[in-house]
């Protein structure tokens, strides 16, 4: 009640407070910052109160590594080095992939659907807070990925425990979480809440096949080693082969730009499909 | 006690608002100015454009013709966002997140929030803050929808349907908040499909049909016309004749029947017999909210025909 009466007899002080007088930007930042801190932990606890969904992006990739890098894989070369090391970073691309497509993506796509987040459209909230939170998701699911992976390839493969060169891997595995979260944006936000899953699907599998994240690129048919470098998920799994030292010979910088430019790519598609979607209500 | 805020303008404005959906004219060139400090309440039958209104005014949608402000500016600005509040008829919030999960995530989204305490209390949700929002019965989670169209200390509150669903004690209290927030000085839109409801809290009450505005006034007046009578009968009276009669709101022919509303039936009959005796058919019925204002449509239109 007294604070309402301070607002009557000050509306001025009380205008420029909301609109932020001094410090603003620094009152606005620490507001954004706890913002994003607790969109993020409302991703997290949703995903580990319920994690139906969050399960299957995590063990498909453990599964096709043990069944492909530790199994049939025991004991072959590929290259330079172990096929359970190659395919180490491989299926770590292809676990990143799918954390980046599903968890971002169809999510995002889904909730589009969902009367929360026409609720949310309405609410003042930093739509690129929301994105943000999202993609810290993304990135913890990519961590718990590549880290069971490695576990897995050390414990049951033939991968050296050199931690230098694991790091590596793992930092540039990691890396590559952004660029394919800018593509699950497009994605969840061009894509119908009912189609994206198995939309995402029909692009997720058939991109991480044809760029050698399932059987090593020079293993493929001449057909997939050219079509390769036109897929954005090839040049990632190329620059996590580089720091195994087990890329083909195309140079690093080349992998760089095409991921850039995938990226501007994504995120201009991305702008136009949310104007596109301000006028469809799913609610 | 009241407050009313000092303010230029308009808190919301619908400028000959369309909005088509495909073949369906959801909302047909519709004018609505709402000041500062009103409660208003949108009245109007399943499919009579409530919804899409306070979508158009809250941004969600843009209208395919005419214009919609919120304090004057485009209502998909951010910063007119943070002054608006809103609780939509259909909101599934996530089963798996606590209460105070909500309501904290939802302050966050504005500059200056109620405290999580006050937004608990004036929702009535005390006792069952660390509940997940799953596992809340329908009219619990509406007070959660509510606290969230409450945390962040909006001017501008729209309530869609609010109290669908509670039982008649939580319909109470949440009306007594709703005073309560108008004591404030909020400006509140809600719609609902009760007279009743519109009139316990609304100065204003704008009855929508089939995506037109065909009443607009205070609930006294509202409820008046609602109130009305319709009396049909055959008579030698005319339109004219009748028409004078005190407390007669129209009069026209339906065919051989004459067909009036007014304010009370027993005058006007007993009037009419004195002018007519032969009178015959005679048929007195209630006209309810939507039937009296049907009626005012329905007659200009068959005028129109004519
Ligand atoms: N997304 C949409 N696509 C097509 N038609 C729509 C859409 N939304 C609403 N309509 C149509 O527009 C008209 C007005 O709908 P609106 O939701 O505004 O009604 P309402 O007054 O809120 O009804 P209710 O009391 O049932 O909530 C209806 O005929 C409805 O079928
Ligand atoms: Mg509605």
């Amino acid at each position: 009640m007294s604070r309402q009466e301070a607002v009557l007899a000050t509306p001025e002080i009380d205008e420029t407070t909301r609109r932020g007088g001094d410090g603003a930007t620094d009152r606005r930042g620490r507001r954004l910052l706890r913002c994003w801190l607790l969109e993020s932990r409302a991703e997290f606890l949703k995903v580990v109160r319920m994690p139906a969904y969050a399960i299957p992006t995590i063990l498909f990739p453990a599964m096709f590594y043990i069944l492909f890098g530790l199994s049939f894989g025991a004991g072959q070369q590929a290259g330079s080095v172990s096929m359970s090391t190659y395919l180490l970073a491989t299926y770590g691309a292809f676990g990143v992939l799918g954390a980046a497509l599903f968890g971002f993506g169809v999510g995002v796509a889904i909730e589009r659907g969902q009367g929360w987040m026409l609720l949310k459209r309405a609410s003042p909230m930093p739509v690129g807070v929301y994105f943000a939170a999202k993609m810290v998701m993304a990135l913890l699911m990519s961590i718990v990925i590549v880290a069971l992976l490695t576990g897995l390839g050390l414990a049951f493969g033939d991968v050296p425990f050199e931690p230098a060169t694991l790091a590596g891997l793992a930092g540039m595995l990691l890396i590559g979480a952004l660029p394919f979260c800018a593509f699950g944006l497009l994605l969840g936000i061009f894509l119908g809440p009912n189609s994206a899953p198995a939309v995402v699907n029909l692009i997720y599998l058939p991109m991480a096949f044809a760029s050698g994240m399932w059987i090593p690129l020079p293993a493929l048919p001449e057909f997939f080693q050219r079509l390769a470098p036109y897929l954005p998920a090839y040049h990632y799994s190329q620059l996590a082969l580089g720091t195994i030292g087990a890329d083909d010979s195309r140079p690093a910088l080349l992998h760089v730009a095409a991921l850039c430019v995938f990226v501007v790519l994504c995120l201009l598609g991305a702008a136009w499909a949310w104007r596109r979607d301000e006028d469809r209500t799913y609610g | 006690m009241r407050r009313i805020p000092n303010e230029r303008g308009f808190a919301a404005e619908l400028e000959s608002a369309s909005k088509r959906y495909g073949d369906v004219v959801a909302l047909d060139a519709v004018d609505l100015q709402l000041r500062h400090g009103q409660t208003t309440a949108i009245l109007g039958a399943n499919g009579a454009g409530k919804t899409t209104t306070v979508k158009l005014l809250l941004g969600l949608i843009r209208p395919s013709s005419g214009t919609v402000r919120l304090y004057g500016d485009d209502p998909t600005r951010p910063r007119v966002r943070t002054r608006t509040g809103s609780m939509m008829q259909i909101s599934s919030l996530p089963a798996t997140l606590r209460v105070v999960e909500l309501i904290d995530l939802w302050r966050s989204y504005y500059p200056a929030p109620l405290d999580r305490g006050e937004v608990v209390e004036l929702a009535g949700l005390s006792g069952l803050e660390r509940r997940l929002y799953g596992k809340l019965s329908g009219g619990q989670q509406q007070r959660v929808c509510f606290a969230l169209a409450l945390s962040g200390d909006p001017d501008l509150l729209f309530l869609d349907e609010p109290t669908v669903g509670l039982d008649v004690e939580t319909r109470r209290n949440f009306w007594a908040q709703i005073r309560r927030l108008v004591e404030q000085g909020k400006t509140i839109v809600l719609t609902t499909h009760y007279l009743e409801e519109a009139d316990a809290l609304s100065d204003r009450i704008v009855v929508l049909h089939e995506g037109s505005i065909c009443a607009d006034g205070t609930p006294h007046q509202i409820k008046s016309a609602a109130a009305s009578r319709r009396i049909r009968c055959v008579t030698r009276v005319r339109v004219d004749e009748a028409l004078a009669i005190a407390g007669v709101r129209q009069a026209y022919h339906d065919k051989a029947v004459l067909e009036i509303l007014a304010a009370e039936a027993e005058p006007v009959v007993r009037e009419l017999l004195a002018r007519d005796p032969g009178l015959s058919q005679l048929e007195i019925t209630g006209a309810g909210i939507e039937d009296a204002f049907l009626d005012l449509t329905g007659s200009q239109r068959r005028e129109d025909a004519a």
